[in-house]
């Protein structure tokens, strides 16, 4: 896992050749494969039991601690939402702008997207307290025909996420038929039935790729400001307040760009591995991890700007509120937190304007390994450093991070990482007809398109 | 219940000119009703077929059309069912409900586009079509629903094109 070869930006292999690696990959899963996916399920198991503790006795479980009553769970919410925006990215803005290198990289990226929101999804249930009445957050009437309050960004957050869901989800389906029909035209028995099943009558036939192609494209028309707008819509859950240190007018590009940056952070962390485990190799090349950086290297520098704009905002604005938010972020109790998201996304990823770095794989895995933490602290102390220092001085107090929250946010990386295996083996994690669609077919008299 | 076969022939093609300059023999005979199988979408036969373009936009623009009309039409009917007076805003605040007009619209524009493409896609009917798996990894085929007296001619064209194999069908 050091450096990485240096291949051609297009595929070499025969239409035949693409079709036999990717299938390559749903043969028997290896060791390290059966090995990742017993710790995900392991890792599951504790939120599971962290979470029937909390149904049992509350959520005084949680290190809630006034004012602090949004802490770990919203902080983890947060964090999965922007790990589902590189996928949708990828495989959506970079389809529009006809970007060659996401062919080999989006599948991956589109499942990983909707596993990270079903497991977003997981934590507004888990920090509501009473679980069983979630569904009051759906438009319907209670008892005295009270409808919900379309004003409150809560509500914006739930259509937005629902949204996001269901057409990532789309997205990813549609995007797999003609695979599955390649899987479904290669194996048999009672593999064959269930590829059948789902590929759903796909033949290929231009009458199907003729409304098949157009609709992709609207579809990816329609992701695209989608994308966008969802974290700007998380970020308005924080903004529409006037907590200081929430109240900004730059939080829904800042919030968009951490996203971003925090998914394909997570999209390097799990290609890396799984490119060996998986033996993809000739696939995904240094052409891949040298542009998925150089994303994360522009999402890191303005993270950076934002970063330093808002303590810019908060000394020129000349509110004392907000002055004293930023100074306790640097130099308050919760110190280490401000500085690691500091440390980890505005300076670590400035290490990648070296291209030896970014075609270095050992060095590329490790950096992702910072830009998860560090985007995982950045929605901590937005969310929970911020909220430790209200208007009120006489309240402040630094929230407690009990074992509850720690259950939880492990059982949220095996419930993400458990789907993303299972799926890794069940469908192709590299899109064989894209990869196709940029191999030229042979002619017979020889010469280009 | 097997479908009934249809009949014709069905090449398969190696070579990508070798299926173009195929299809544009069997149309210059007047064979419009032809089936082409490729493993990715392909413009040299996209630009032979001809066909015109899909009217998946129309779904596409009838849900995103609903969508936004129901995101404005739902939270607006809902906020004067039971007026609340919230945050000193007004009853029915449009530019809060944008956001949920937005959302919708791109729900249902997707929804629509994916009920379009599955639609569309089954008006042309390719039941009773031969099919051959390869076709959805190396080779590009090619039916023609022919009649029994076409066949010789229909085979014969096929087969100088550069097919690497033809065969009858329903015959």
């Amino acid at each position: 896992m050091t450096a990485i070869v240096h291949q051609p930006h297009h595929p070499t292999q025969t239409h035949a050749e693409v079709t036999r690696d990717v299938l390559a990959t749903l043969s028997t899963p290896s060791r390290a494969y059966y090995m990742a996916l017993f710790g995900a399920v392991a890792m599951f198991l504790i939120g599971l039991f962290t979470f029937v503790m909390l149904l049992k006795e509350g959520l005084g479980l949680a290190g809630y601690t006034p004012p602090v009553m949004w802490s770990v769970y919203i902080t983890t919410f947060v964090f999965w939402i922007g790990i589902g925006h590189a996928g949708t990215l990828i495989s959506a803005i970079l389809f529009l702008f006809r970007s060659p290198w996401r062919t080999a990289v989006y599948r991956s990226t589109e499942a990983m997207t909707v596993f990270a929101v079903m497991t977003a999804a997981l934590f507004p249930i888990i920090h509501i307290g009473r679980q069983w009445i979630f569904y009051w957050l759906l438009p319907y009437p209670n008892e005295r025909w009270l409808w919900p309050n379309f004003k409150s960004p809560l509500i914006w957050d739930v259509f937005a996420i629902t949204t996001y869901f269901t057409v990532s989800t789309t997205f990813l389906i549609v995007g797999l038929v003609p695979d599955v029909a390649a899987v479904r035209d290669k194996v048999s028995g009672w593999r064959k039935t269930i590829y059948k099943l789902f590929s759903l009558g796909w033949t290929g036939a231009d009458s199907q790729w003729r409304h098949y192609s157009r609709g992709y494209l609207y579809l990816a028309a329609l992701a695209t400001p989608l994308v966008l707008s969802v974290h700007s819509v998380v970020s308005w859950d924080f903004a529409m307040s006037i907590i200081p240190g929430w109240h900004g007018t730059i939080f829904a590009p800042y919030f968009v760009a951490g996203a971003i940056y925090s998914g394909i952070g997570m999209v390097l962390t799990l290609l890396i591995p799984l490119r060996r485990v998986l033996k993809l190799e000739h696939m995904l090349t240094e052409y891949h991890f040298d542009n998925l950086a150089k994303l994360t290297l522009l999402t890191g520098s303005i993270l950076f700007y934002a970063y330093a704009m808002e303590y810019f905002v908060a000394w020129y604005s000349g509110n004392t509120f907000e002055q004293t938010t930023f100074w306790r972020r640097a130099f308050g109790p919760m110190w280490w937190a401000g500085w690691s998201m500091i440390i980890c996304n505005a300076f670590v990823s400035q290490l990648l304007w070296f291209r030896k770095i970014r075609t270095n794989l050992t060095s590329l895995f490790i950096i992702s390994i910072f830009v998860n933490l560090g985007m995982w602290f950045e929605r901590f102390v937005i969310i929970a450093s911020s909220l430790s220092n209200d208007y009120l001085p006489y309240a402040w107090q630094t929230p407690a991070v009990t074992w509850a929250d720690w259950g939880i946010l492990i059982g949220s990386f095996g419930w993400f990482g458990m789907y993303f295996l299972l799926f890794a083996r069940t469908f192709p994690v590299v899109a064989i007809q894209e990869i196709k669609e940029m191999i030229p077919y042979p002619r017979k008299h020889g010469g280009g398109h | 219940m097997a479908a009934k076969t249809v009949p014709g022939v069905l090449a398969s093609f190696a070579h990508v000119d070798a299926a173009v300059e195929a299809i544009s023999g069997l149309k210059a005979r007047g064979f419009r009703d032809l089936t082409v199988y490729t493993a990715s979408p392909n413009h040299e036969i996209e630009e032979v077929l001809d066909q015109p373009v899909s009217w998946v936009r129309l779904f596409t623009l009838i849900g995103g059309l609903t969508g936004v009309t129901a995101g404005f039409a739902m939270t607006i009917w809902m906020s004067n069912d039971w007026p609340l007076l919230v945050g000193g805003k007004p009853i029915a605040a449009i530019p809060p409900y944008v956001v949920l007009a937005f959302e919708l619209t791109i729900l249902y524009g997707s929804l629509c586009t994916v009920a379009g493409m599955i639609i569309l896609s089954l008006v042309k009917s390719l039941k009773g079509r031969p099919f051959h798996p390869r076709f959805s990894d190396d080779l590009i085929g090619v039916f023609v629903p022919c009649s029994a007296d076409q066949t010789p001619a229909v085979r014969e064209l096929l087969t100088t094109a550069g097919s690497e194999e033809v065969t009858v069908h329903g015959a």
